[in-house]
């Protein structure tokens, strides 16, 4: 997502104060004391809205059970996670903080984050399995409550792609095709572009591929960034690059929003949360651009990676960690609370009965054309493939964005650019002081 | 918005070509530092020309229409970030006018007594004290805001207005701006002259050096004060509490909604364009006493 030069300097200027932080060191929360009393907690999110969703919290259960939650926005992003991580090392880090899931084995290992597996009771049913498995890292330890999750889909102008006479593409295959057909028809339209500034698409499709970037056995992890699965992803992007079937500009920039808007990019690989963004990137194309899965690798599969989505953690600074988990749970599955972050933040539930109820009844605006939009999307969600994310995501990413940026841009080799980002990351984990097996 | 300096600076410098020679080749001479000049002055302003054209642009318009072609929706710009939760906006500006003006001022104040010390006493360690001020100088503040942090954190004292106030008082580059200028403007021979008179020490600094150092100190103030209002990561390190934001970090969160919400591009252009204006103006007000400069630096010795 759009991620300033000035986010991701602050974010790399405080990890090198913050100096190397060492082994994983789980954090455990057998102390916290049964809560007794008024409890006041503090926490930290982004997202747009949730002041509303506090203030629900605050006038029902939260008056019944005395615990008063004060909400304090922030920026999302990589800066959030090393602010949270500095204020943990000065133990004045606030009782509840919204994270993404690649963020939470930062913050597990860093100990910033509290297991709250015995406070969240039966949370775990609301929630799809591989959904489930992002927050507790495949341990038996809980260390959020999912939020909002974003699956991976298909976006095009369904306008446009008639007026080519392109057919939806169900297969990889077909998608190069797609964008080939459309190549010959308008040489100045792309089908699409393969944007060297968003490394958490690219970690999506690794993810639908069956990438397992980060995985553990014992005490060891593994990197596996440019194992089998990635390295078709990479090559299968490269080559389109390469022969010009699509364009190389980065996403999310002036000229971007107007390639969409204008129809000169008439397709989009992106998210369930696709929708807020064309609003404002593409006004003019309202109701034009149509929603299907994620084309897959073989005709007989069906699976879809996820770009972004967040979790609610409680931390090990907390001195009310029972009180703060009882909140977390509440906040991602009660119906009124989801519904209300869905219509003001514009998120999508990770809770699976809230995505077909309340705000998800009618499709978005953008989408008014795509009557079953959401009951399409929960379908693809189900859908979801495991993730397996690290303890130094960041600098995977900043290096994607490095070493893809100038692939892309040369239009060179996708795999020496995917072996750059496996070679960083593996040093990087060994001088944090990972133990790393080859 | 640091730049301002050098932009008004520009075509001034630009108008007063060199005396010595003929007219023939000074117009010939005059010319190619215009243009850079001109050159230098439309490569800072360009990007402030960008904002200006760009608040006035509704969300359809901004990415849609001619860059430089005013869009329609200043009006409705202005309404929807003044709604934004509540008007927080202008608490942000009172904060950031709060941290700037006060830190400032302050900080100022700081310099000015420590320059003036330093320039006119004579006590051991003078140079020593100096030289670590220097180093100071050459460190950059972004190195210090963690360990400041974990500081504040000692006494109690994150997420408060002093927590973005008390770092920035004491501005190393300031105090050696304030010796500099004060060694060159307060000849010794009108301190001794003081004394001879039998006026305390902290009168000769109140009556008679400080009138002397305003030019300079007036510099600092708007050094600092430009410093502290585009500061963002000791706040962003201090403050989780929005209402406590000054308007880089607020218009930060804007920007940073997280990947479901699309960033609000027109609101923070929009804020941008806003937070600047303070900026030019205290420019503007505050020129005038670099014209001071001139009449009150001659004191004869």
């Amino acid at each position: 997502m759009p991620n300033t030069k000035r986010a991701r300097l602050v974010a790399s200027t405080i990890a090198i104060a913050l100096g190397a932080t060492a082994l994983a060191a789980c954090g455990s929360s057998d102390d916290s004391k049964a809560d007794s009393g008024p409890v006041n907690l503090t926490f930290w999110s982004w997202a747009p809205g949730m002041d509303k969703v506090v203030d629900l919290w605050n006038k029902g259960p939260g008056k019944k059970d005395q615990i008063t939650v004060t909400f304090k926005k922030q920026a999302s992003g990589d800066t959030l996670v090393t602010k949270i991580l500095t204020a943990h090392k000065a133990k004045t880090g606030p009782d509840l903080v919204q994270a993404e899931y690649q963020a939470l084995p930062t913050l597990v290992s860093n100990g910033a984050v509290a297991d709250i597996s015995k406070e969240i009771g039966d949370a775990k049913s609301k929630f799809a399995d591989g959904v489930w498995g992002q927050v507790t890292l495949g341990t038996d330890a809980v260390y959020a409550v999912p939020q909002d999750i974003g699956p991976l889909m298909f976006y095009y102008r369904a306008d446009l792609f008639k007026k080519y006479g392109l057919t939806v593409p169900t297969t990889w295959d077909q998608f190069a095709e797609t964008a080939r057909a459309l190549k010959k028809k308008a040489p100045d339209v792309d089908l699409t572009t393969f944007s060297a500034n968003d490394a958490g698409l690219f970690a999506g499709l690794a993810q639908q591929a069956g990438a397992k970037w980060w995985t553990t056995s014992g005490n060891k992890w593994k990197v596996g960034i440019n194992d089998a699965a990635t390295q078709k992803v990479a090559k299968f992007w490269g080559g389109l690059v390469k022969e010009g079937a699509i364009d190389n500009q980065p996403m999310y920039t002036p000229a971007w929003n107007k390639a969409l808007d204008t129809g000169k990019q008439i397709a989009w690989v992106s998210a369930v949360w696709a929708p807020g963004v064309l609003t404002t990137a593409a006004p003019s194309a309202k109701g034009k651009w149509a929603m299907a899965p994620l084309p897959q690798w073989s005709a007989n599969e069906d699976v879809t990676g996820s770009w972004g989505g967040s979790s609610t953690a409680v931390t090990t600074d907390s001195k009310h960690q029972a009180a703060a988990a009882k909140f977390a749970a509440w906040l991602n599955t009660n119906g009124d609370a989801l519904d209300t972050m869905a219509k003001e933040g514009g998120i999508y539930p990770a809770s699976t009965s809230a995505q077909l109820s309340g705000a998800f009844s009618n499709p978005p605006a953008y989408f008014s054309n795509q009557a079953d939009f959401y009951t399409k999307a929960a379908e693809i969600a189900k859908t979801t493939a495991a993730s397996a994310w690290g303890p130094n995501v960041n600098v995977a990413y900043t290096t994607f964005n490095d070493a893809f940026g100038t692939a892309a841009k040369n239009k060179s080799d996708f795999v020496t650019a995917l072996n750059t980002m496996q070679d960083t990351t593996l040093a990087d984990m060994k001088k944090q002081g990972f133990e790393v097996s080859q | 918005m640091s730049s301002l300096a050098v932009r008004k600076a520009a075509p001034a410098a630009g108008t007063t070509p060199g005396t010595a020679q003929g007219p023939p080749l000074r117009r010939r001479i005059a010319l190619i530092p215009t243009i850079t000049l001109l050159l230098g002055a439309v490569y800072t302003l360009l990007p402030v020309a960008w904002v200006v054209i760009a608040s006035t642009k509704s969300g359809s318009e901004l990415f849609s229409t001619f860059t430089f072609l005013p869009g329609t929706g200043l009006m409705g710009n202005l309404k929807d970030l003044n709604a934004y939760r509540d008007g927080v906006y202008w608490k942000w500006m009172g904060n950031s006018a709060l941290y700037a003006g006060l830190g400032a001022l302050l900080s100022t104040g700081v310099s000015a007594f420590s320059g003036y010390a330093l320039a006119t006493y004579r006590f051991k360690g003078r140079e020593a004290i100096f030289n670590v001020l220097l180093a100071g100088v050459l460190m950059p503040p972004i190195i210090l805001a963690i360990p400041q942090y974990l500081l504040m954190a000692k006494a109690g004292l994150t997420d408060s207005y002093l927590s973005v106030l008390l770092p920035q008082i004491l501005s190393p580059y300031g105090v050696y701006l304030s010796r500099v200028y004060a060694a060159a403007a307060v000849p010794a021979d009108v301190v001794e002259a003081g004394r001879m008179d039998g006026a305390s020490e902290w009168r000769i600094f109140t009556r008679i050096a400080m009138p002397m150092m305003i030019p300079g100190m007036v510099t600092v103030f708007l050094f600092q004060f430009v410093a502290v209002w585009n500061n963002f990561l000791l706040p962003y390190i201090m403050l989780s509490d929005d209402e406590k934001f000054p308007i880089t970090l607020g218009l930060f969160t804007l920007l940073q909604q997280g990947n479901s919400q699309p960033a609000l591009y027109t609101l923070v252009i929009t804020g941008a364009f806003l937070a600047v204006l303070p900026l030019i103006a205290l420019f503007l007000v505050i020129q005038r006493f670099w014209s001071l400069d001139l009449l009150s630096g001659a004191v004869k010795s």
